[in-house]
């Protein structure tokens, strides 16, 4: 095969990237590793201030509408629904926006009619009767899929938040499409691309390939739409980016399809800083830009990124705090061949930071080595104290698995860019599945037989060896009917509300994670181990039923890097793991787990009773794997390391730690104490 | 091997000493400093009974944190725990740990021979003193804390003999001690010192106070308001200044 060549690719390192779609192989052949500081960034130009100035302005005018601007009540939002959208055409150079405005929140019923009702009712708008009637005769939608099927346990499951976060009435989410691929090869190469995939399917027409062949099908109506979106903006993506501003833009204009078609509760835009940077040196070494251009067209990506918005009920933002998007960017990590992958884009993207001011979106995600060059580390700290935005992971753990051109999809979720995804599954929450065995599975709070009808706890003291092998069954019994709650949701996902864009971007045969999530890690270890070292009496009410504790003693609590406790952590991780692996799970999918809970757990804590930790009823659970509120009393690095116990592999879809720190506490404030190690006193 | 009475473990001290710390608060201390913020460290009876080794132990699990910092045992006052400080720093030394004291210099009589043997011995597996002078005027002194200052002046001295590293730390009270003159003689009296590499000037604040209020302790700074940071600055220049003074002195 001779190699293919572009003019657009001129200057360019060779390799099989040209004649294959590996963008990896295109960042390993090109990118330039940058070890120097932070003083070579641009601050924001004039057009900049200018524009965010405005999206200010019209912030604060949604705060003050009460939290949305602006509506759509009668279009669906596909890619092409809406035609071009602007802040400040003249000043922008990055454009595109969901819809015909900024702040104006599009219409998505595939995921579920009720739930597009809502958000438009609760904020004060209607949904056109028309499509009100039309997805509810006429098609029917992902969430009216899922009900369709479900057992009567499973509703049980899901109204007691035994079981909860399901993502059966909107976008599941937690794809990334590889929205370089864009930039790199053009719509036209990508959509050949397709074709050869669709001829190269079997020929018998199992449930299988006719699945394949129609989406397939649907990813090329999709790359045909993002090429007709970008034309009315005045752009041509059918062809291969030809300089950073472009390749930047039809970044973007990939991202921007997934989001006007899919509100998922995260929609992560993967690993794009290193790749962009390969452009931005090229034209840097050409003069076909300057700094300051460079970094306007990052700060303008990212400002559109910060203006991603999804039209939200009450209820969902009160599960997320808000309404995050969680447009993950994984920043830095180092390749498999031992160089970092940290480069000036990188520093430009933190730099945003600075540019526009600090941010939870785009969430901004360190991939973190110990390999990292000093003054990268240095760069994120200084960033981590003035903006409190970053997120970090452990890319020395991750890399193992993954290889080095993974990315984040929502705060935890790794997986290979455009070579897997994932079905997003939640959680199951473990402290209230402690009660159920207990109680032989009658709900603590709505008293009503949810779980199994096992045999109760009897005794007047509850003791470890008696109830852990009444917990494991209740465990077992959560794990079957949860992994198959999911397998409901994802064939109703696939089925009607089927992510054509993101896939579009990602290889014919993907590796598929079939993510299941756990809640109240710490709640159940702290309980456990206060059953096993202390005293722990149930309190039952006039029916028998367990809904308090009398604990008397000390037990070892999690987060103080105790192995008595932590043990029983990890063994929670690692049996539950087990337990979800035992079953079939939807699409050949790959069972994973997360422990991530990084603001839902809040709610989760409201629909739980009384725990044998001393946690009351309605608590707050920790976030993700963090050691309960207060009870670590040893500092962070106790803390850390009891959290670092759990087993990445039994665990893999991460875990999470969220960690609060004032920055007294981080070392002395440079205002005040500034060199007061090294003053010079030999000198008068 | 002598145990320590223990008051609490912070693994992750980033404010006493270089670096990150693991940091061990003693039980114990006879000062009754008026600004205090740690006043459940003060009765000699309470705590936890540790020994060197439980606490090396903890610290040595997660040792890949303290490479560029090191033990800091603060309190409580840790010279009232010596044999346990030295048995300590004997088993940190073993590891090529960087071992500190953050002490107020009050254990230390200058005519107190058996300390003072333990105090030599210590000296051999300790890198760093951080001593706290509370205030440079006698008064002044026993007024804020109940006890005099001359031991611990000689201890400065004592301790600046032996070629120990020295930060000296000072924490500035808004009207208690923020007086300039008495900064100026601080300032002159630790520029006496050689081994002197530092000095931590630390701003008064009121963060301790609920800590009286649950140990029923009256809180005699009650009506004083946290120190101005940015004062800090000023008054840290202040000190330098008697320091300046006193080492062009001593070259001249």
């Amino acid at each position: 095969m001779s190699t293919v060549s572009r003019p657009e690719w001129e200057g360019f390192n060779a390799g099989k990237w040209q004649n294959e779609i590996n963008v990896r192989d295109f960042i390993q052949k090109n990118y330039t590793p940058y070890d120097g500081d932070d003083s070579f960034l641009a601050g924001p130009t004039q057009a900049t201030t200018d524009l965010w100035n405005q999206v200010l302005e019209l912030s604060k005018k949604e705060r003050e509408a009460g939290g949305v601007l602006d509506m759509d009540t009668k279009v669906i939002s596909t890619i092409t629904s809406h035609g071009p959208g602007y802040l400040d055409k003249s000043k922008e150079t990055i454009v595109g926006f969901q819809t015909d405005k900024p702040f104006k929140r599009s219409m998505q019923p595939y995921g579920g009619i009720r739930m597009a009702e809502k958000a438009c009712q609760d904020n004060g708008y209607t949904v056109d009767p028309e499509i009100s009637e039309f997805f509810s005769t006429h098609r029917k939608t992902h969430n009216a899929g899922c009900f369709d099927a479900y057992t009567e346990e499973m509703r049980a499951c899901r109204s007691s938040h035994v079981i909860t976060g399901l993502p059966d009435a909107y976008g599941r989410g937690r794809i990334i499409g590889d929205y370089r691929r864009i930039a790199l090869y053009g719509i036209d190469r990508l959509i050949e691309d397709k074709i050869a995939q669709k001829e190269s399917t079997g020929k018998i027409m199992t449930d299988d390939t006719i699945r394949l062949r129609e989406e397939l099908s649907e990813q090329m109506v999709a790359l045909k739409m993002m090429k007709e979106m970008a034309a009315s903006y005045g752009c041509d993506i059918s062809k291969p980016a030809s300089n950073v501003q472009e390749a930047i833009q039809a970044t973007y204009f990939g991202y921007l399809s997934a989001v006007k078609e899919q509100n998922g509760a995260a929609m992560s835009l993967g690993r794009t800083s290193t790749f962009i940077d390969c452009y931005a040196e090229r034209d840097l070494k050409n003069g076909t830009f300057t700094e300051e251009q460079i970094q306007e067209f990052v700060d303008h990506f990212i400002m559109k990124l910060r203006l991603v918005k999804f039209a939200r009920t009450p209820e969902y933002n009160q599960i997320f705090a808000g309404d995050p998007v969680w447009v993950t960017e994984s920043l830095g990590g180092v390749g498999v061949d031992g160089r970092h992958m940290v480069t000036k884009s990188s520093f430009r993207y933190l730099n945003t930071l600075n540019n526009l001011g600090a941010s939870p979106e785009p969430n901004l995600t360190v991939l973190w080595s110990t390999r990292l060059p000093q003054n990268w580390k240095a760069f994120c700290a200084k960033m981590s104290i003035k903006s409190s935005s970053i997120q970090y992971e452990n890319d020395d753990l991750m890399r193992v698995t993954h290889g080095d051109d993974y990315a984040i999809a929502c705060c935890v979720s790794s997986m290979r860019v455009g070579k897997e995804m994932q079905f997003f599954g939640a959680r199951a929450n473990l402290a209230k599945c402690m009660l159920y065995a207990l109680n032989g599975g009658i709900d603590e709070v709505s008293k009503k037989q949810v779980g199994p009808k096992y045999r109760k706890y009897e005794g007047d003291v509850i003791t470890y060896d008696e109830f852990m092998p009444m917990f494991e069954d209740m465990m077992e019994w959560l794990a079957a009917t949860y992994v198959n709650t999911l397998n409901v949701i994802h064939y109703m996902h696939d089925k009607y509300c089927y992510e054509r864009a993101q896939m579009a971007l990602h290889d014919r045969d993907v590796r598929r994670y079939f993510a299941t999530g756990m809640a109240g890690l710490s709640v159940v270890a702290d309980s456990l181990s206060a059953i096993k070292y202390a005293t722990v009496k149930p309190i039952r009410d006039e029916d028998g039923i367990i809904v308090d504790f009398e604990t008397t003693g000390d037990f070892p609590k999690y987060g103080n890097d105790d192995d008595r406790v932590d043990s029983i952590a990890q063994e929670l991780v690692s049996k539950f793991m087990k337990m979800i692996r035992r079953h079939h799970c939807y699409r050949d999918g790959f069972p994973t787990m997360s422990v991530l809970t990084i603001t839902s757990n809040v709610t989760y804590g409201k629909a739980t009773g009384n725990t044998p930790d001393g946690r009351k009823k309605g608590q707050p659970f920790a976030p993700g794997a963090n050691p309960l509120h207060g009870r670590d009393t040893h500092g962070a690095v106790a803390s850390l390391s009891s959290v670092s116990k759990l087993p990445f592999m039994d665990s893999q879809d991460g875990i999470s730690n969220t960690f609060t720190i004032i920055p007294g506490a981080l070392g002395k404030e440079d205002q005040v104490f500034a060199g007061d190690i090294e003053i010079d006193l030999s000198k008068n | 091997m002598t145990n320590g009475r223990i008051h609490s473990i912070e693994s992750f001290g980033t404010v006493d000493g270089p670096g990150v710390r693991y940091v061990v608060f003693v039980q114990g201390c006879p000062m009754r400093c008026a600004y205090c913020h740690n006043p459940d460290t003060w009765d000699m009876g309470g705590g936890t009974e540790m020994s060197p080794q439980e606490i090396m132990d903890g610290m040595l699990k997660n040792i890949g944190f303290y490479k560029d910092g090191g033990l800091t045992v603060t309190g409580g006052e840790p010279l009232m725990q010596v044999d346990f400080l030295i048995d300590l720093f004997t088993l940190a030394k073993a590891q090529g740990i960087h071992t500190t004291i953050d002490t107020s210099g009050i254990a230390y009589r200058p005519d107190n021979m058996v300390f003072k043997e333990k105090l030599d011995k210590l000296l051999t597996v300790t890198d760093l003193i951080m001593l706290d002078i509370k205030h440079i005027n006698p008064e002044k002194h026993l007024e804020l804390v109940q006890q005099p200052n001359d031991g611990i002046l000689a201890f400065a001295e004592y301790i600046d003999n032996k070629g120990v590293d020295i930060w000296i730390r000072h924490v500035v009270v808004p009207g208690w001690t923020d007086d300039d003159q008495y900064l100026d003689e601080l300032g002159y009296f630790i520029g006496g010192l050689k081994s002197l590499k530092a000095l931590d000037v630390l701003p008064y604040h009121t963060l301790g106070l609920p800590k009286y209020e649950k140990l029923g302790i009256e809180y005699r700074l009650k009506d004083v308001p946290a120190m101005d940071k940015g004062k800090v600055v000023e008054k840290k220049k202040v000190i330098l200044e008697g320091l300046k003074r006193r080492r062009a002195e001593n070259n001249a």
